[in-house]
């Protein structure tokens, strides 16, 4: 069991999600960062869908009921068990009535913190997910709340230290245009592969919303509500795009102008409120007829930078 | 059939309508092609998720192509009622949009026939085909940021009852006790793709 002590600006319970139930309105959920979460499960010897905490900017204080291993990945934040630094991407062993503190990360947004046998609060429709949009899910942990611990292991912890990707302050997303890119002026992907976008302080893990220059439709009509993907730049009437994560709506009455690479997902998920970021086409064959109709910018060398939107200005 | 691509492992297969969408959606549902692994049907689209370890995109598209959709695939025959009180934020203005008065605005959306169409926006969501031309209206230029549960709305060619506190852009009509989604229920939506629904005005 461990006890929660103090919460961030938002700790859910996360795992792999629910998916399939789409066609009920329920979408999958789960970790923004998937590839985080699996390697903290990983790390402590969890089958890699078990439980974990996502943190929102870290900040969270728990204490153990019960001797275990633990383990820190994603957004890399300050943290110290009973005031002793412990680092990230490895296992950490804890012993009862010990506190792990941890702070908040330098770059990156999502951290995340795998027990070992992993967090066992009742799943709902098969997942332990928390789904912000729909409210699916275990009830928010908050200071006091004592989680469970499971069964969810698969051998033992062999790995010390995961090597890691680091935080780059410029973010380059790839991107395969469609499905409905065929719904904008010509120059809609050149600007959306050319300019910086800077991430907003209303995003949430529904999506990122993006604000620079509006990408301006051709078609104006309605558009019937679609399914909507993780990793869509759906574009609302005022041409800003939205990228949807995790928690996104299973729908959406708004075209997308082109689909963040799955590759890229996890990077997406880790972009925090003011940081900009680049967009440009994935290298790939999945050129649709749709798509044809319009010449995608290449992908040779950086986009031109807006002096406006440099970096220190 | 068009087939869109949207992103690494999804497609979005474009048909002629809602029927075709229920058609396709059922038989790829009770046969699903090899590495399909979930669909959303909506309006005139269902979109395809597939594993890419186990299928293409070519070859999914091939199989989805080569399917013999029925539009006139089994229903659901069952009829339920919705008790609704009228008495939604947006009568009077979607009154004046259509040029009716506030009492045909009810009367012509509650003696509607309505097929649940698809599911979608939040859980419980139902998309309701079989809304009366005369009521048709874009949606709401700006959202309203909160919808109370149990709202009934309308927009474009669909009517819908807002399952839980939401965002929301349509016009409000009315509210309704009716619970659209439960967890504590087996299925938790109360209504499924191809149920018939009609609306009966009741006095708060």
């Amino acid at each position: 069991m461990i006890e929660i002590l103090r919460t961030g600006l938002l700790t859910t319970v996360q795992d792999l999600g629910r998916p399939g139930h789409a066609a009920l309105g329920v979408g999958a959920s789960g970790a923004a960062d998937r590839g985080s979460l699996r390697l903290a499960n990983r790390l402590v010897a969890n089958v890699e869908s078990a439980a974990c905490l996502e943190l929102t900017y870290g900040s969270l204080t728990v204490r153990f009921h019960a001797p275990g291993t633990v383990a820190l990945t994603g957004a890399p934040c300050p943290a110290a068990l009973d005031g002793r630094m412990v680092g990230m991407n490895g296992p950490i062993h804890v012993q009862t009535g010990q506190t792990l503190e941890i702070g908040m990360p330098a770059a990156g947004l999502r951290t995340y913190l795998a027990v070992r046998g992993g967090i066992d609060v009742p799943p709902v429709l098969g997942s332990r997910a928390t789904d912000t949009l729909s409210g699916i899910g275990p009830t928010r942990p908050a200071t006091g709340t004592r989680l469970p611990i499971g069964r969810a292991m698969d051998g033992y912890p062999v790995v010390d230290l995961a090597p890691v990707r680091g935080y780059a302050d410029d973010v380059v997303l790839r991107i395969i245009p469609g499905p409905r890119d065929h719904w904008f002026g010509s120059a809609a992907l050149t600007t959306l592969c050319s300019a910086r976008y800077e991430v907003t302080a209303d995003s949430n893990r529904v999506g990122a919303r993006l604000d620079g220059p509006p990408l301006q439709r051709a078609i104006h009509h309605e558009m019937p509500p679609e399914g909507m993907v993780t990793g869509a730049l759906q574009v609302p009437p005022n041409g800003q795009p939205v990228l949807f994560l995790a928690d996104h709506p299973v729908t959406g009455g708004y075209p997308v102008i082109a689909v963040v690479t799955d590759g890229d997902l996890d990077q997406a998920a880790q972009l925090r409120p003011g940081q900009s970021v680049r967009f440009r086409p994935a290298r790939t064959n999945l050129v649709t007829s749709a798509t044809a109709r319009h010449p995608l910018p290449q992908p040779a060398g950086p986009p031109a930078l807006d002096p406006r939107l440099a970096p220190g200005t | 059939m068009r087939f869109l691509t949207a992103g690494t492992r999804t497609l979005l297969v474009e048909v002629g309508g809602l029927e075709e969408v229920g058609g396709l959606h059922e038989s790829l549902r009770d046969s699903p092609p090899p590495g399909a692994v979930e669909f959303v049907p909506a309006a005139r689209t269902l979109l395809v998720t597939f594993d890419p370890a186990v299928t293409t995109r070519e070859s999914l598209s091939a199989a989805i192509a080569a399917r013999r959709v029925s539009t006139t695939g089994p229903s659901d025959q069952r009829l339920v009622e919705i008790p609704v009180v009228y008495d939604g934020a947006d009568l009077a203005e979607v009154a004046r949009a259509t040029g009716l008065s506030s009492r045909e605005v009810v009367q012509r959306h509650s003696a509607g026939r309505y097929t649940v169409a698809f599911g979608g926006f939040v859980p419980g969501f139902a998309y309701l085909s079989g809304l009366d031309p005369l009521l048709l209206l874009p949606r709401r230029p700006v959202p309203r940021t909160r919808v109370a549960p149990g709202s009934v709305a309308i927009a474009d060619q669909f009517t819908s009852v807002y399952p839980r506190e939401s965002p929301g852009g349509w016009h409000l009509l009315g509210r309704t006790e009716t619970a659209m989604w439960d967890l504590h229920r087996d299925p938790p939506a109360f209504l499924a793709p191809g149920r018939h629904v009609r609306f009966v005005e009741v006095q708060p």
